[in-house]
């Protein structure tokens, strides 16, 4: 599930084109636990305090890396629906420049109907998550 | 000021009484009736029926304390202890009663030994911040010194941590903790060790909002006082036991001169009435010892900037315009739950816990976290291999709020060793058939994030 040649918008639009197939949340959820399993791990030496992402209940491990101009995610959560989310949000933000990553409005979260897993009082660690990759993306920005 | 004599069920109405109809009919818990009295348990959540397990977070809200609320805005708001104006003439009325009325709940010996705040964690925190400020002369008093000791216990939530240990970290005192054995009960042969001469207060809940756990408090304030001659250095008087009642108050009765606790906390929306109001016991003798917390208006008798005279207890610990509905509302929860009887509500969410706990003990791969043999309907529950946050988001699309996570209690996660726990904390308007779908979306659940 990589993006080589596809837009963020253009991956966000494949994400709910996906979604619309479920009419229920059960499929939905399968679905996001089924994308969890398929998450570029991190690897165990990079799940570092320094890497954690803290959730009120879940954590979020993340690591990224700066090639050729695009950024890669990998990361990992201790809750599997965590997991699942964190997986859509990478496979969106994945190989893509620091500007177009700083750019992305991920409002296709709400298109899907999984908006409430980035309210704050969702505790997942989720927007935080965001709020990181966006910071990395800052940072690589002023090397390149 | 306050008088103690005045009727507490002067607030209400004829309607009101025609409304706090009695709900136990021929011995048995009319639970379809009570519901109804629940607005919120009418609606729907993710397209299904609300099942609400969360009520040791917060309780949801019978329409009598709602309507007390509404007629308070709508016919009877203005300021108390002020004006001379017949408004607040009344709520200053109803406001004291609220006082009474809580007086009467706890058992206190007087009315002005009950002071409003904003819930427990302010009560806590009134009492570490004055305690605090205690002095202690020469090495002796009841004030904190380097060196002293304060105990709490490994179950309590972190409102009544937090407050001691800074206390503690200011006066360069130690933190003791009592334990927990593995059915989440307290060693009570370890707290008898941890008493010593160094201590100077014992702070611990009533019942455990993680575990639920019910704490023998009388015990424990008993063990305190059987110490106490040896304690507190040169001072005789003896070591107060504060009891943070925030999960016990909503499940039975309480009462200070049974306990003999010197100060007692809980709040108002965990006993079904408004959130932002919540209640410090204190001691009339403690109480006066106790220097300000919040200073301002309504805490004096005469002010001038050379000196100011501060006004008696409880209006002393009561800064600025009180949270007047939260009063209000609080007695009209206080009224509701009377009406069923504190004993029925006891008795059926012990029925209710007791079925609980059978049905999910039959869940395999799914352990029980707080198997103490005096409990309150608190449930917490682990599942082997899953996470709790994922259960809660399943049991949260099928409608069913329960709690997850640490529960602001993480000592005892981290005694458990368990990433958190799903916490189910039923309540009198539950019912059976509410625990039957909890187990079957524990088992949809299970079957989802294997």
């Amino acid at each position: 599930m990589t993006n080589m040649n596809m837009t963020i918008k253009e991956t966000e639009q494949e994400i709910i084109d996906e979604f619309s197939l479920f009419d229920n949340w059960m499929g939905k959820y399968e679905h996001i636990i089924e994308m969890g399993k398929s998450l570029p791990m991190i690897e165990e030496k990079f799940k570092t305090e320094d890497r954690l992402i803290k959730g009120c209940q879940s954590k979020v491990w993340m690591h990224s890396e700066l090639k050729e101009g695009k950024i890669y995610f990998k990361a990992d959560s201790d809750a599997i629906i965590t997991k699942g989310l964190v997986a859509m949000v990478i496979r969106v933000l994945n190989e893509h420049a620091p500007d177009e990553v700083l750019d992305a409005k991920m409002d296709f979260v709400e298109k899907i109907g999984l908006k409430e897993h980035l309210s704050p009082t969702r505790a997942n660690g989720l927007v935080n998550m965001i709020k990181q990759m966006k910071l990395d993306a800052l940072a690589y920005k002023a090397k390149v | 000021m306050i008088n103690e004599k005045i009727n507490t069920r002067s607030s209400s109405s004829p309607s009101d009484n025609r409304r706090l109809r009695p709900k136990v009919k021929g011995g048995a818990f009319d639970v379809v009736q009570i519901r109804k009295d629940f607005p919120i348990l009418s609606r729907k959540v993710n397209g299904k029926p609300l099942i609400y397990f969360d009520s040791g977070a917060t309780a949801q809200k019978p329409k009598q304390v709602i309507d007390a609320i509404t007629k308070y805005y709508s016919e009877q708001n203005a300021n108390i202890h002020r004006g001379v104006h017949r408004l607040s003439q009344d709520i200053t009325t109803l406001y004291e009663n609220a006082r009474v009325t809580v007086q009467k709940q706890i058992g206190a010996k007087h009315a002005h030994e009950i002071i409003f705040t904003s819930g427990t964690t302010e009560s806590i925190n009134l009492v570490a911040t004055t305690f605090g400020k205690l002095p202690s002369p020469g090495g002796e008093g009841l004030g904190v010194r380097s060196g002293d000791e304060i105990i709490v216990s490994e179950m309590e939530h972190h409102s009544n941590i937090l407050p001691w240990q800074q206390l503690c970290e200011e006066k360069n005192a130690v933190l003791k903790v009592i334990p927990i054995n593995k059915k989440g009960e307290l060693v009570l042969d370890e707290f008898k060790k941890l008493l010593s001469e160094k201590t100077k207060l014992v702070a611990l809940t009533h019942v455990s909002n993680t575990l639920g756990t019910i704490n023998p408090i009388k015990e424990v304030i008993q063990t305190v006082r059987a110490h106490s001659p040896l304690l507190g250095g040169g001072d005789r008087r003896g070591v107060p036991v504060l009891v943070d009642g925030a999960q016990a108050i909503p499940h039975m009765r309480v009462d200070m001169q049974d306990l003999d606790a010197d100060f007692y906390c809980f709040s108002g929306h965990k006993v079904y009435g408004p959130t932002g109001v919540g209640i410090l016991y204190g001691k009339e003798e403690w109480l006066r010892k106790l220097p300000n917390y919040q200073v301002g208006g309504g805490t004096i008798k005469t002010v001038s900037f050379s000196k100011t005279e501060y006004a008696d207890i409880p209006l002393r610990f009561e800064a600025g315009t009180p949270h007047i509905e939260g009063g209000i509302g609080l007695a009209a929860a206080l009224d509701y739950v009377n009406n069923i009887g504190l004993e029925n509500i006891a008795t059926y969410e012990h029925e209710l816990l007791q079925y609980a706990t059978e049905k999910l003990s039959a869940i395999i791969g799914l352990k029980i976290i707080g198997t103490a043999k005096e409990k309150a309907s608190v449930i917490s529950f682990v599942l082997d291999g899953i996470h709790s946050y994922d259960v809660g988001v399943i049991l949260d699309q099928l409608g069913i709020a329960v709690r997850t996570g640490h529960h602001c209690t993480q000592p005892i996660i981290e005694y458990f060793k368990c990433t958190g726990t799903i916490r189910a904390s039923l309540s009198f308007y539950n019912t059976k058939e509410e625990i039957d779908e909890l187990v079957k979306g524990i088992l949809k659940a299970k079957e989802m994030l294997k």
